[in-house]
């Protein structure tokens, strides 16, 4: 069966999805990815979307679970690239995903992560 | 035998068209066509000249349906005089009278020349009275159309003239919204500003409604939907612009707008360049050389 890989760069797990998601491999992904957070011990998760052109509301939810699970794991979820006409039909589903955070590229998305865990260090230390 | 009444009129129209041709004028004149000073009288005489040519070719082939295609001459000339009337700003009451007003030279005509059969008079006067009766709904019709096709072009060009996505600095974008948000606009204003925001790599934008005349429920949830369009895609959007009665009538509303909202444009552009690590000071006055 066909997965989307999982890159490991530092302490953060980049996935990038260039196909299109159908279901079974929408549920694939949550698992391993869940699995790689604990096994990698990884502080973020970026999700690479800007080659996908098609999403419907079972991806949608997707996303905002991988985003709720990884919460849980201590590590942050950004989406990353989203296209102009995947935001619409998400909006239009009445998905906002309000539970993801979200970034124009993956420069910024990694800026982000970097951010949130800075802020998390400066809470432990006060 | 009487002739049938068709026949009546298109002899009728052959042997007196002059006179009624200068009749009609005349009537057209009296209820004030020339007075409004947008047709000039020579045109006004070769548009009526022309009409009653065409009329008469299409009466001399025995029909009186405008439908067939005896008539098409006669249907293009009411369409095009009726195209030019509606752009030159006529009423329709004064468009569909130049077709109208033609009847009473004709009933004119036809008591002085048609004859003492009273069944054939009635027929004729049927006859007449039927074939203008369509004449003028065709008009009406015709000016109807150009008009619909004006309004739809101008929508258009307010669409395309109202949704402008502007950059402000490195990464902020303003939304200037003009005018009411209905669904269609809601979608092409939606559509250029995440356009924009793939486009100059922007991570800021700030939707200006200082130019919306009413904000009701179904406008805020427009706004919220292109806001969380453009949160999905990774940029933050301010709302600015909220003018003191619309803020009251949306709290009378209930409508909540989970959004950062500024009053005005310069202080979200200013909440904006903070967001980005940026600040804007005054620049220390030099003392001038030499003073």
């Amino acid at each position: 069966m066909d997965r989307i890989p999982i890159l490991k760069i530092g302490d953060v797990l980049l996935v990038t999805i260039q196909v299109d998601m159908h279901d079974q491999l929408a549920a694939a992904l949550e698992e391993d990815l869940t699995g790689r957070i604990v096994a990698a011990g990884a502080r973020g998760v970026l999700i690479d979307i800007s080659a996908l052109e098609i999403v419907d509301s079972f991806i949608g939810r997707m996303l905002d679970n991988i985003a709720a699970v990884s919460r849980i794991l201590d590590a942050a979820t950004v989406v990353v690239g989203m296209r102009p006409a995947v935001a619409i039909t998400l909006v239009e589903l009445g998905l906002s995903l309000t539970g993801v955070k979200t970034a124009l590229d993956v420069d910024r998305g990694l800026a982000m992560i970097a951010r949130s865990r800075a802020a998390q260090a400066d809470d432990v230390s006060d | 035998m009487a002739k049938p009444a068709k026949q009546v009129v298109s002899a009728l129209l052959n042997a007196n068209h002059a006179e009624i041709q200068q009749q009609w004028l005349q009537r057209l004149k009296a209820d004030g066509v020339l007075q409004s000073g947008r047709i000039r009288e020579g045109e006004l005489q070769t548009q009526c000249a022309e009409f009653l040519g065409r009329l008469r070719a299409a009466l001399n082939s025995g029909l009186t349906d405008i439908d067939s295609p005896e008539f098409a001459g006669v249907r293009e000339l009411l369409a095009e005089i009726s195209a030019a009337r509606a752009t030159q700003g006529f009423s329709p009451r004064e468009t569909a009278l130049f077709v109208f007003s033609l009847k009473q030279p004709l009933f004119d005509a036809l008591q002085q020349h048609g004859g003492g059969d009273a069944t054939a008079m009635q027929e004729a006067t049927w006859s007449i009275g039927l074939l203008l009766d369509r004449l003028g709904l065709y008009t009406t019709e015709a000016y109807q159309k150009t008009r619909e096709s004006l309004i739809v072009r101008q929508q258009q060009e307010i669409a395309e003239l109202s949704t402008p996505v502007i950059k402000l600095w490195d990464g902020i974008l303003a939304l200037p919204l003009i005018g009411t948000l209905d669904s269609a606009r809601t979608q092409v204003v939606m559509e250029n500003l995440l356009e924009t925001i793939v486009q100059l790599n922007a991570e800021m934008a700030i939707i200006d409604i200082t130019g919306v005349p009413t904000v009701d429920t179904l406008t805020a949830q427009h706004l919220l939907k292109t806001v969380a369009a453009a949160r999905l895609m990774g940029a933050d959007c301010i709302i600015s612009g909220i003018r003191p009665q619309i803020a009251q009538t949306m709290v009378h509303l209930g409508v909540e707008l989970s959004v950062v909202s500024k009053a005005t444009l310069a202080d979200a552009f200013a909440l904006a360049l903070a967001r980005q690590g940026r600040t804007v000071t005054r620049r220390r006055t030099e003392p001038a050389a030499g003073a």
